[in-house]
């Protein structure tokens, strides 16, 4: 009997080479995650509960173990409840949050129809149209922001134009704007609704299209009840991929916004930089990383339940 | 199998048998295409097609891929417009009428269940764009699942379905409206041989009782013949020839028909004398086999000189093989080699070259158990058949 075993048990079970090989494989995003996610994290987490002082570093330590401290943790939450009780950060966190879901908003009324143009048409326009969408990434981010400038200005190129065929009497004011900010936001962000609608609607059943329509849909009705539903991961995918830098987003609004676009990025600038509160400054961090992970998580706890 | 719940539907039922009215002059049809043509850029996809199909008939369009059959469907469906013709369907000329308003349902053959709706929804979703009120819905959506017997799966979505069940949601939302016709494109392609022969019954038994005009698109030449009242098989945008499986299997138009439905030994040859028959329309002809010289005998349809050249043709099973020489009036006979042979269990193929050199083909059914008549590889045959067989085309 015993020679059965032994054989058998080593014939299924894997070299150790392998094993190794595969936890290391598994355990390679893992690594990334935890050196370049969880660690700066954790350094931004503690340095949110520091209170801030003039010295380098620029806030007190966590820790203490010095001979003489009666409390070796030094540790205190009034970074976050000063977020509460000042207007500035609320303002910020909820003009971020708004300008953030209607450029989002915006992004999926542009960019469906355009998404569906390109999953429509024949192979070689498609090519085109696709690298057209990509096209602008070739270009710096900066420069492109810096282009919307020097077109919205109050001598700019739009205004000029206007000026010209005789439209306006006084150029209008374009630059420093909600407006100009919402722009500046769906021209940059854009490309991310475009490409995971296009995959969604490329990959797209014809068929379902058109047995709608066999069995009574008009063109419209078509559309609610197949297109749109069966390309609803594109939609979320394209949302979330505009929505989250868009929340963050401090170029734009630091270069195109005015006085009132004020978003969280700027106000973390600020306080990083202007005001050099590092532990404040992290803790509006925090804050506004828990604002963009809790719907995550939630959205893919609902996802799981539904499979 | 589904045929015995149909008496529980609403739908009227009444038998029909179309069997002849095609041939009868008075009867009208309940489709009528006219001169149907479909253009895409250059390529003709539909070349000038008429045809009439009958209530109740359970019609094929044969033909292979890129041979426009599709297209003649979808433009019956609605989703095409065609560049010249009329399509009338029961007096109603189709034209301007878009697919959703159609008295028309189609079966894809990708089934095209919607995957994001339970098996009840998909069914239900034709009745709901009818605005009908929804306990009639549920009522007629539970009638219609018992009839395709997919009642205990009402609530399962697409994905947890074999491709047989997702088959008959595909049907039962077709049928659930009640339409004027069915179009099914390749209804049983995608199915297993065991559940195809089941499914093609099934269909056949549906389409007999409740009586709605099939009309059924496919590639599959067993398939139309196995369905089919009346089928057309179609080459280039055309109809090559029209008629019933027999019609058509038996008296192929021309080679094309002949070689693509069924399969056919074709032997070149030329008329030798031509004579009319006294009592029909035919003609008896003696023809020549270029290749042998043999002489055979044969049934035209037509006046031929002699000395044109025509093809005959002889389908494998019309064929008997036999180690000794079989004796007969009528019979043309030939000598040859078995060079390949495959047992189906049933029957058996054999690939025998005669002397003259060519390959024949013939299927025989293995009647016998024993292994009285059992040729190998390299066995010398005889191979036989009756005149009334030969099939002359001149096409």
């Amino acid at each position: 009997m015993k020679d059965l075993s032994g054989p058998k048990a080593t014939r299924y079970s894997q070299p150790l080479g392998d094993k190794l090989w595969r936890n290391f494989v598994i355990g390679l995003p893992y690594l990334w995650l935890f050196l370049f996610f969880l660690v700066p994290f954790g350094i931004v987490f503690k340095i949110s509960l520091a209170d801030p002082i003039v010295a380098q570093p620029p806030f007190t330590a966590l820790f203490d173990f010095g001979a003489n401290t009666k409390n070796w943790l030094h540790a205190t939450f009034d970074n976050y409840l000063f977020l509460t009780e000042d207007n500035l950060y609320w303002i910020s966190y909820f003009n971020s949050i708004k300008i953030a879901g209607i450029s989002t908003l915006l992004c999926l009324l542009l960019g469906y129809p355009m998404a569906y143009g390109i999953a429509r048409s024949t192979p070689t326009v498609r090519n085109v149209l696709l690298m057209l969408v990509i096209l602008p990434f070739w270009t710096s981010f900066l420069l492109r922001v810096y282009a919307w400038m020097g077109l919205l200005g109050k001598n700019g190129v739009v205004n000029g134009l206007l000026a010209y065929t005789g439209l306006i009497d006084a150029p209008l004011e374009l630059l420093y704007t909600n407006g100009a900010v919402y722009l500046g936001i769906v021209y940059t962000y854009i490309p991310f609704m475009i490409l995971p609608l296009y995959a969604t609607l490329e990959k797209m059943d014809l068929d379902l299209q058109d047995a709608a329509a066999d069995l009574g849909a008009k063109p419209w009705q078509v559309f609610v009840d197949t297109t749109l539903p069966l390309s609803m991961p594109g939609i979320i995918a394209g949302s979330m991929l505009v929505f989250i830098p868009a929340l963050g987003e401090f170029v734009i609004p630091a270069l195109l916004g005015g006085i009132d676009s004020l978003m969280i990025g700027r106000t973390l600038y600020d306080e990083f930089f202007v005001n050099r509160d590092w532990p404040l400054a992290s803790a509006v961090a925090t804050v506004l990383l828990f604002i963009l992970v809790i719907p995550i998580m939630l959205f893919q706890r609902s996802q799981q339940e539904k499979k | 199998m589904i045929s015995k719940n149909i008496t529980q539907t609403k739908q009227p039922v009444t038998p029909y048998v179309p069997e002849t009215l095609w041939l009868d002059p008075e009867a009208k049809p309940f489709i009528q295409i006219k001169g149907l043509s479909k253009k895409f850029d250059d390529f003709t996809a539909v070349d000038d097609i008429s045809l009439d199909i009958y209530k109740g008939e359970l019609f094929t369009i044969l033909g292979g891929s890129g041979c426009g059959k599709s297209t003649l469907l979808r433009m019956l469906a609605g989703f095409e417009m065609p560049n010249a013709g009329q399509i009338i369907i029961d007096d109603v000329d189709m034209a301007g009428i878009p697919a959703y308003d159609r008295p028309i349902n189609m079966m894809f053959q990708s089934y095209a269940v919607f995957p994001h709706m339970t098996v009840a929804q998909n069914v239900a979703y034709g009745l709901k764009k009818e605005r009908v009120a929804k306990p009639e819905i549920t009522r007629r959506v539970s009638e219609m699942l018992e009839l395709v017997q997919l009642s205990n799966l009402a609530k399962r979505k697409p994905q947890q379905l074999s491709g047989g069940q997702r088959q008959r949601v595909a049907l039962a939302r077709a049928l659930i409206k009640r339409p004027k016709v069915l179009l099914l494109d390749e209804p049983l392609a995608a199915l297993d041989k065991k559940l195809r022969e089941q499914t093609q019954f099934e269909l056949m038994n549906l389409q007999y009782e409740l009586g709605i005009t099939f009309v059924v698109v496919t590639h599959d030449q067993e398939e139309a013949m196995t369905l089919s009242t009346r089928l057309a098989v179609m080459d280039q945008g055309r109809f090559v020839q029209t008629g019933t499986p027999t019609q058509v299997y038996e008296s192929p138009k021309n080679r094309f028909v002949a070689d693509f439905f069924g399969t056919i030994n074709l032997f070149d040859a030329t008329v030798i004398s031509c004579q009319p028959n006294e009592d029909s329309a035919s003609y008896n002809i003696k023809a020549k086999l270029d290749k042998t010289g043999t002489m055979v005998k044969a049934v035209a349809e037509s006046l031929l000189s002699p000395a044109s050249a025509i093809t005959i043709g002889v389908r494998p099973e019309k064929i008997k093989i036999s180690h000794e020489r079989p004796e007969g009036d009528n019979l043309t006979i030939a000598k040859g080699v078995v060079e390949d042979l495959a047992y189906y269990g049933n029957r058996s193929i054999y690939r025998v070259r005669s002397e003259s050199g060519r390959v024949i083909q013939v299927s025989a059914q293995n009647y016998q158990r024993s292994e009285q008549l059992s040729l190998e590889w390299d066995d010398q045959a005889y191979l036989s058949w009756d005149a009334s067989c030969n099939v002359v085309l001149t096409e």
